[in-house]
């Protein structure tokens, strides 16, 4: 339950981190806020040789409001600012609906919305809600910039779209469409715990119009429901849940996936019902 | 041999200069290199609370950092709190309670609560739960140290 051994590096600018994770003869892996990185390294489930904190990179933190009335969110922005920000409250509710459920306040203290999203566990919070809110994620390497759909960003089980060197900087939260409405809802053993199925939702008027919903900790990855989406803009709930089965839910240690596939149309009808 | 670097850091309000191997966690260095042994080490990835401190003012695992990551900053430890005024009423509260069962996740309980109490929570035993629910009590002590936390925040308790 220790870490195994590693060399430790924290860069003082960005060019500087990402430099040492473009080094083709050194297995270098970046800590954000660590509180997934540190227990898989304690389980000896990630061994980096070379850890590349980057926690003294200033330029990566901040939540700022861009023209078109959506949000840009550095890769190294806390939990615990997301929970004090007035801007992710009203141009992102979703993100403050979800936030109390994500893990504990000790951890939401360290634990960064990059370092969230870049890891893509199947049973994190985030990288659902990037879905719902068509996020768009940034990205650097040591050569270029680019930004990608959160719709092709999310690949498999800890898998994304991002290539060898390249570090996620920033969310990109489009401004959402007047009259959009959201709901998060998750069942966990424990407040704060991983949750056991958890579904976000977002659809803009009362019809919910253009709905998207994402769903975490059910398969190997944050996954919209598509079938669903189609069945809840023609107005059938029982419809969407009925799609559920496009679904390929996965077990856990805790259920299942026929257990899955059941507790998936509870947390859609209850977000539904808190919409 | 382990990578090692030389950190600077205040811990309950001494300042001074150590050399840690990278791989060693912040609980166990203030464990065993500082021998303040307080801060309590259970499960080692982050679902326990028994290691919660503050760094910078912010309560934090103590075992989902480095030590080498607290280089320059200001920590806690249940020492520290001891130390000072602060908590004090919780501690008396948790006394006169019996919320202190086999004492294992104090520690983590205390600093949590009086992260929750000195915010301005409200003594509501909904939301006193959802605080601490990232700690555990093996002897699942729960209602009375939710109880001790309701005394304070409703002044039943003297310091």
């Amino acid at each position: 339950m220790k870490a195994a051994d590693f060399a430790y590096e924290k860069p003082d600018s960005l060019d500087a981190a990402l430099a040492l994770l473009a080094d083709p003869d050194r297995d270098a892996s970046p800590i954000a806020g660590g509180q997934s990185l540190v227990p898989m390294m304690n389980f000896r489930m990630a061994m980096p040789e070379l850890l590349v904190d980057l926690n003294g990179l200033d330029e990566l933190r901040g939540i700022s409001a861009d023209a078109g009335g959506g949000l840009r969110i550095g890769a190294m922005t806390r939990y615990s600012a997301l929970e004090a920000s007035d801007l992710v409250t009203e141009r992102a509710p979703i993100i403050a609906m979800a936030l109390p459920h994500i893990a504990h306040a000790a951890i939401r203290n360290r634990g960064t919305i990059g370092g969230s999203v870049s890891l893509a566990d199947p049973a994190a919070e985030m990288p659902a809600l990037m879905l719902v809110l068509d996020a768009e994620i940034e990205v650097q390497s040591a050569k270029a910039q680019r930004r990608i759909k959160a719709d092709e960003f999310f690949t498999g089980l800890y898998e994304t779209a991002l290539d060898e060197g390249e570090l996620v900087t920033a969310i990109h939260v489009p401004a959402a469409p007047s009259g959009r409405r959201f709901a998060f809802y998750e069942l966990a053993r424990r407040h704060g715990d991983y949750a056991m199925a958890g579904v976000a939702i977002a659809g803009t008027g009362d019809a919910l119009e253009d709905p998207r919903i994402a769903f975490f900790s059910v398969s190997d990855r944050a996954l919209r429901a598509r079938g669903a989406e189609a069945a809840l803009a023609a107005g059938d709930v029982e419809g969407a849940i009925a799609a559920l089965d496009e679904i390929d839910f996965a077990g856990d240690l805790n259920a299942d996936a026929k257990t899955k596939r059941h507790l998936a149309g509870v947390v859609l009808k209850r977000a539904l019902g808190r919409l | 041999m382990s990578d090692t670097r030389t950190i600077r850091l205040t811990v309950n309000g001494e300042t001074g200069s150590y050399t840690v191997p990278v791989r060693q966690n912040l609980v166990d260095f203030i464990r065993n290199d500082l021998g303040l042994t307080g801060s309590h080490v259970g499960c080692e990835h982050g679902v326990c609370g028994a290691c919660s401190i503050e760094v910078d003012g912010d309560i934090v695992r103590g075992c989902l950092m480095f030590a080498v990551q607290a280089d320059g900053a200001e920590i806690t430890t249940i020492e520290g709190l001891a130390e000072s005024d602060r908590g004090a009423a919780l501690r008396s509260a948790f006394s006169a309670r019996n919320a202190l069962q086999c004492g294992y996740c104090t520690p983590g309980m205390l600093a949590t609560a009086l992260d929750y109490v000195e915010a301005g929570g409200a003594a509501d035993r909904a939301a006193i739960r959802a605080h601490l629910s990232g700690n555990y009590c093996r002897c699942t002590g729960y209602q009375s140290i939710v109880d001790a936390v309701c005394d304070v925040i409703e002044g039943r308790v003297e310091a």
